[in-house]
């Protein structure tokens, strides 16, 4: 292997490798004629992400004849070979990326002003191919948004909230902060900011629903994308089906795939008479959002069962031998929770209630037959999401 | 000017008087070396000489010379004695060391000979402090014994590009290798540390490279724990003075500008880690 990116996309290559770094620990590295990925997932494998650079991205780019090669190495000891991201611009004029086969040894070589070069030989592991399962076209929503308009969405929630509620509806987006069940709710602060479709790009919503998903992951792309001046695409259908960002552009191609929460916590919410999916508001209420809003979800509570059915739908079809859906969320919310108790009763040792993250399903990491690959299936609950252990 | 008023009259007791307007001017000099509480003073009628000293391997001198300060007396030919440096640093910076054009703390520094305590008048906006530090024996600091002419490598930089390559240094390498030769790479910093080794490699004739006097080639490895303290130095200075003798022993020389504008110096003696074996 043996690549050279010059100039600003040195500043591209090594922005995606700090977004990548907001995932997991490793990065995987794979050459192939269609490109170099770069990609990373985080422990409980709940977040996914995978840059894709043409070979026309690299003023050269040579990859190894035969087998494909691949490896994996600690992402911070390439995030320190592009360490100072605000010299980089003005300093490296070329990075070099070359396989050392005999030696094992992957090395970056940076051509810096007034001739400065920095040599770094990273060592790495083989490692087995990893994919993440995801199918943008299945998505009933599509979202696209210029970076800032994301950005300034984003900025509006403090460093410390963990994950976002996105509900669509038919002409809007509402970002809401995801307030934890176990939160105390008289400390509990709700923010929600609505963006109208014409601030999005692209705008298809055929379904309306609401996802949520861990913010820090969404952060690390919104560095990438904003650097790049690129938009970002989001796809995605309903709860527990994960939600894809996607960056795109002629030489390069990213996408992020993040688990979102499975639903029962929103029906579980609206029994604890706190908001999670309340019905959009109508138009008519265009004025006073935040009021009407809560005049609608006041409503939805004082029903009881009449929780619309856009919410409830999902909840059950995925998982096989539950009971058919009936019409109080209490007793479908009950039934789950013994199928839980037996099918996972060792996971749920320690488990933190209620955080039910979908794992995504990567097919060919581990080969078959292996302890783990038996568990990882499409269904699998994850424990949490990564963001949770780091703050 | 309570200062002056305030003293005039013990004036005549002190071995040693040194005044500054502006108290930053020397104890930025100082943090450039403060990696051990205790330092040495040696004063003598050129100036000050600060020394700190770690491991019997390592040494840091600060040089500050006399017409630095606006007023300085000394009685006798040297005069020494060891202090807490740490102590000092927070005395020096008791008004808290603002760093506002025009807002300077003024210094009298007074001591009145062996056993005696370091007074030190402070003087910020109409308020006055006196400072008391207790002196000690002052110890004999190591002879490193590194004279110019057995110097085999030498090379200036401007520190801008030193820096860079500091602040980026691999942290889990346990040495740095400096590698000086007269042919490729000329003047080499690597690390090898958990992920791999890095080199950073400067040509002979960068715009970085204001001097290149090498003769030999030499391969030699510091303790980095040892060198982290000189990055205080470098962050101060603008140009370093990079040199190893024919025992492998660096010395680091850093050209500090101060606020005034006028030069002072900071060195460090640093010796080899140990033999270069195999790689």
């Amino acid at each position: 292997m043996d690549c050279v990116v010059t100039g600003g996309n040195v500043k591209v290559l090594a922005k995606a490798i700090h977004s990548l770094s907001r995932i997991g620990d490793e990065l995987y590295l794979e050459p192939q004629e269609d490109g170099l990925t770069l990609r990373s997932v985080n422990s409980s494998r709940s977040a996914y992400a995978c840059f894709l650079f043409a070979p026309l991205f690299f003023s050269r780019y040579v990859i190894p004849d035969g087998h494909g090669f691949r490896c994996k190495m600690a992402i911070k000891s390439v995030q320190a070979v592009f360490r100072s991201l605000a010299t980089l611009e003005k300093t490296v004029e070329k990075c070099h990326i070359e396989l050392d086969g005999d030696r094992n040894r992957l090395t970056f070589t940076l051509h810096c002003k007034h001739g400065l070069l920095k040599t770094h030989n990273l060592s790495f592991q083989d490692s087995e191919s990893l994919q993440a399962v995801f199918d943008k076209d299945s998505s009933t929503n599509v979202l696209k948004a210029q970076p800032r308009v994301l950005v300034d969405t984003v900025l509006n929630f403090p460093p410390s909230l963990e994950e976002v509620t996105v509900t669509v509806s038919n002409e809007r987006v509402w970002f809401r902060n995801h307030v934890d069940q176990e939160a105390e709710p008289s400390k509990a602060m709700l923010t929600e900011l609505c963006l109208s479709a014409d601030e999005f790009d692209h705008f298809e919503v055929r379904a309306q629903s609401s996802v949520t998903f861990c913010l820090k992951e969404l952060r690390g792309l919104l560095v990438f994308a904003e650097s790049t001046g690129l938009p970002i695409s989001m796809y995605f259908a309903e709860p527990g089906r994960p939600v894809v960002l996607s960056v795109t552009d002629s030489v390069l191609d990213g996408n992020f795939v993040l688990a979102t929460l499975s639903d029962e916590l929103g029906v579980r919410q609206q029994n604890s008479k706190r908001a999670c999916t309340p019905p959009p508001p109508t138009d008519d209420f265009m004025n006073d959002e935040l009021e009407s809003y809560l005049i609608a979800m006041d409503t939805s509570i004082a029903t009881g069962p009449s929780v619309p059915e856009a919410v409830l739908a999902p909840l059950l079809p995925s998982r096989a031998g539950s009971p058919p859906a009936k019409p109080d969320p209490r007793s479908t919310i009950h039934s789950e929770r013994e199928e839980d108790s037996m099918e996972e009763e060792v996971e749920d040792l320690g488990r933190p209630p209620n955080k039910k993250f979908r794992s995504l399903f990567f097919g060919s990491v581990y080969p078959t037959g292996s302890p783990l690959s038996s568990r990882t299936m499409t269904s699998q609950k994850v424990l949490a999401s990564d963001s949770e252990d780091d703050t | 000017m309570p200062l002056s008023t305030q003293s005039q009259t013990d004036d005549a007791q002190y071995i040693l008087v040194a005044s500054l307007d502006n108290a930053r001017n020397i104890s930025n000099i100082l943090k450039a070396i403060t990696f051990k509480d205790h330092a040495i003073f040696s004063a003598t009628p050129n100036g000050l000489k600060v020394t700190v000293e770690d491991s019997k391997c390592l040494q840091a001198n600060a040089f500050i010379q006399a017409d630095i300060f606006q007023e300085y007396t000394i009685k006798e030919d040297s005069v020494g004695f060891q202090i807490n440096l740490t102590v000092l640093l927070d005395c020096l910076t008791i008004f808290g060391g603002s760093t506002v054009p025009g807002v300077s703390t003024a210094l009298r520094m007074c001591y009145m000979g062996y056993g005696y305590p370091l007074t030190l008048f402070l003087e910020e906006g109409g308020v006055v402090t006196v400072c008391k530090i207790n002196t000690q024996e002052p110890e004999e600091p190591i002879d490193f014994d590194f004279c110019s002419s057995n110097v085999t490598n030498k090379v200036i930089l401007q520190s801008e590009s030193l820096k860079e390559a500091f602040s980026e240094l691999d942290m889990t390498s346990e040495v740095l290798q400096i590698t000086m030769s007269p042919s490729q790479p000329y003047f080499r910093l690597s690390t090898f540390g958990n992920s791999g080794n890095a080199h950073y490699d400067y040509p002979k004739d960068s715009d970085m490279m204001e001097l290149f006097q090498c003769t030999k080639t030499q391969i030699n490895r510091y303790k980095m724990s040892l060198l982290k303290p000189s990055t205080k130095a470098l962050a101060l200075s603008c140009k370093v003075s990079v040199r190893t003798d024919s025992r492998g022993f660096l010395s680091l020389q850093y050209l500090v500008r101060n606020d005034d504008g006028q030069i002072c110096f900071v060195e460090y003696y640093c010796c080899p880690d140990e033999e270069v074996g195999e790689d």
